[in-house]
């Protein structure tokens, strides 16, 4: 069995709120970029797929070829193989865009019977990706995945946290699952796992050739802006004892009306 | 032409922020001169339906089968469809819940259309649709603008207040589910429902953070005590998570959740900026810390320079004298 755990390299999460307009504007982020932190989690669940079920791994990432660092990553931690969608000569895409090249290059694996994701990513925020893959798949979706239960007569039973419930469900293979973060502890990669990732060919595919079009996105983005400043000052609150503060704060904030 | 909202229902009943997505599409479908429809989908649908009326719908589509008493994704996602198709809508909004914002990436897929997940802020210009959305985890904001014909968005829980009821207004019409092959087999549904106030939906939160290493159980039973006396919901840094005093689901920030109540207070938490992006639009912020120099003091509306395990029963003492 094979399970495809999809890839994104974002930026250093420390380095998000130095991120400017204009770099994103121009679709050029000047960060530290690392694998998704999310997605770790996806491609540690895949290791141990590999594990319990005999599952080969794969990872693919849809990205410019530094992305190849964030398959490196995959790779060190010990998912089997990786293959980067480059992504250069694309414009104009949305979320759409990358799910129809993800799932082109999923296809382009032969038999897969699982794909696994992160929650979503940090820099879009978007968690919809995955959406997109299952439908252009024709494959079932549970997403928010906290354990694996079993995979077992051609499908894939999963625990699954939502507000106010736990749902326990089963799906047939091959499906897309996205994973939450209480479903493992993601390992370090090893010194041998990082040496033999360096050493690993992975294949770059162009998403021309995957049938993925230039400017076909459903949805763009305009007037990207910094949020504005957070302008209050804060107002210590000083006191003999901590009974004093308390009861001084308590009166602020009933005075504010957010009591 | 219609604007439609999703009415999310859970075995407890419709979910709050529903209604401030349906309060945000009476704005909208003024804006664009179109009707605003609400849909409900459940194995029972009749009380939500009936409650939508009162919120401003000029009609109601209820999807009723015994195949959706239990939420199954494939199911709601058809079901959802049907009603954008009987609805003719151009615009689909739902509350951006785990459910909700499932549920419109999959609609937004099937149905070829746009989509602006968790959006912030929503309005109308040329007859488009424009969503605000908050990404690079809050500290970046876009406008999403639609080439679709159907534009598709789920709304974070609090970035519209909630409206008031009135007068029902609106006719309810049964639509038929026509849901093929549901993929999912539900094994077991286990209610996590405490009672507890949601993060995502509360509008005070009290959070602990790494200052309560000194005795965790005992900070986040001082913590749970003043969210108690507040009617406040429970939060924490991702170091409390990860050092195991507290589950993950109660993880404010970058990794965790992002919230927006109205009051947000930080004991025991240095202020790490993942931990700021989920939580810097907390309209009053108060930060309790031993010290002085903690860069959550920078973001606060208030701060108080002591330990945690003495000002927060403090303040649970002075706040019982005030409002009971």
């Amino acid at each position: 069995m094979k399970v495809v755990v999809l890839i994104k390299q974002t930026p250093d999460t420390a380095e998000l709120p130095k991120v400017s307009a204009d770099d994103v504007r121009a679709g050029k982020v000047k960060a530290t970029m690392v694998i998704n932190p999310w997605d770790e989690y996806a491609a540690e669940e895949a290791i141990q797929l590999g594990d319990r079920f005999d599952f080969d791994s794969v990872a693919i990432s849809m990205g410019s070829p530094e992305a190849v660092e964030a398959l490196k990553h995959a790779l060190a931690m010990g998912v089997g193989a990786a293959a980067l969608v480059d992504n250069t000569a694309l414009t104009g895409g949305d979320l759409f865009t990358t799910a129809d090249a993800l799932a082109a290059a999923i296809a382009a694996q032969g038999a897969v019977d699982l794909v696994l994701c992160g929650k979503q990513s940090v820099d879009d925020n978007g968690g919809a990706v995955y959406a997109g893959v299952a439908v252009k798949l024709g494959w079932p979706l549970v997403t928010g995945v906290t354990k694996i239960v079993d995979v077992a007569n051609g499908r894939i039973t999963v625990e699954r946290l939502v507000e106010g419930g736990q749902e326990v469900l089963s799906v047939p293979l091959p499906a897309v699952v996205s994973v939450g973060k209480e479903i493992n502890d993601p390992r370090y990669p090893s010194f041998m796992g990082i040496r033999k990732a360096s050493k690993a060919n992975i294949p770059a595919t162009a998403a021309a050739s995957l049938g993925v079009a230039s400017g076909a996105g459903r949805t763009s983005w305009t007037n990207v802006r910094k949020p504005e400043e957070r302008k209050s000052k804060v107002v210590m609150i000083d006191g003999a004892s901590a009974q004093e503060k308390a009861a001084k704060l308590a009166d602020a904030l009933i005075a504010e009306k957010v009591i | 032409m219609s604007v439609l909202v999703w009415v999310e229902q859970t075995k407890s009943g419709p979910v709050a922020s529903s209604w401030e997505v349906l309060g945000k599409g009476r704005q909208l479908a003024d804006a664009l001169g179109t009707q605003l429809v609400a849909a409900v989908i459940g194995g029972e649908t009749a009380k939500t339906a009936e409650e939508a009326t009162k919120y401003g719908a000029d009609e109601v589509l209820t999807l009723t089968d015994g195949a959706l008493a239990d939420y199954r994704l494939s199911a709601y996602a058809a079901a959802l469809t049907q009603a954008v198709g009987a609805a003719g809508a151009t615009v689909v909004l739902a509350a951006g819940t785990t459910r909700g914002r499932e549920v419109t990436a999959m609609v937004a897929a099937q149905l070829g259309a746009g989509l602006a997940p968790d959006a912030i802020d929503l309005k109308v210009d040329g007859g488009k649709l424009v969503a605000v959305r908050s990404v690079y985890s809050n500290n970046i904001l876009a406008d999403i603008v639609y080439s679709s014909a159907v534009q598709v968005a789920s709304v974070r829980p609090r970035s519209f207040p909630m409206p008031e009821a009135g007068a029902a207004k609106g006719a309810v019409k049964a639509v038929a589910p026509n849901l093929g092959a549901v993929a999912e087999q539900i094994v077991e549904v286990r209610s996590t429902d405490t009672g507890e106030v949601s993060l995502t939906d509360a509008s005070k939160i009290v959070s602990g953070g790494r200052g309560v290493a000194q005795d965790p159980a005992k900070g986040f039973a001082l913590i749970t005590e003043l969210a108690g006396v507040l009617g406040a919901a429970v939060g924490a840094s991702r170091a409390a998570v990860d050092a195991g005093y507290i589950p993950y689901k109660y993880q404010v920030g970058q990794t965790g959740k992002t919230v927006k109540p109205d009051l947000y207070i930080a004991a025991g938490i240095s202020g790490a900026i993942q931990h700021l992006a989920g939580m810097g639009g907390s309209k009053v912020i108060v930060a309790i810390n031993k010290d002085a120099e903690a860069p959550i003091f920078e973001k606060a509306s208030y701060g108080i320079v002591g330990d945690l395990y003495e000002v927060v029963p403090a303040l649970t003492t002075e706040f019982k004298k005030r409002i009971g």
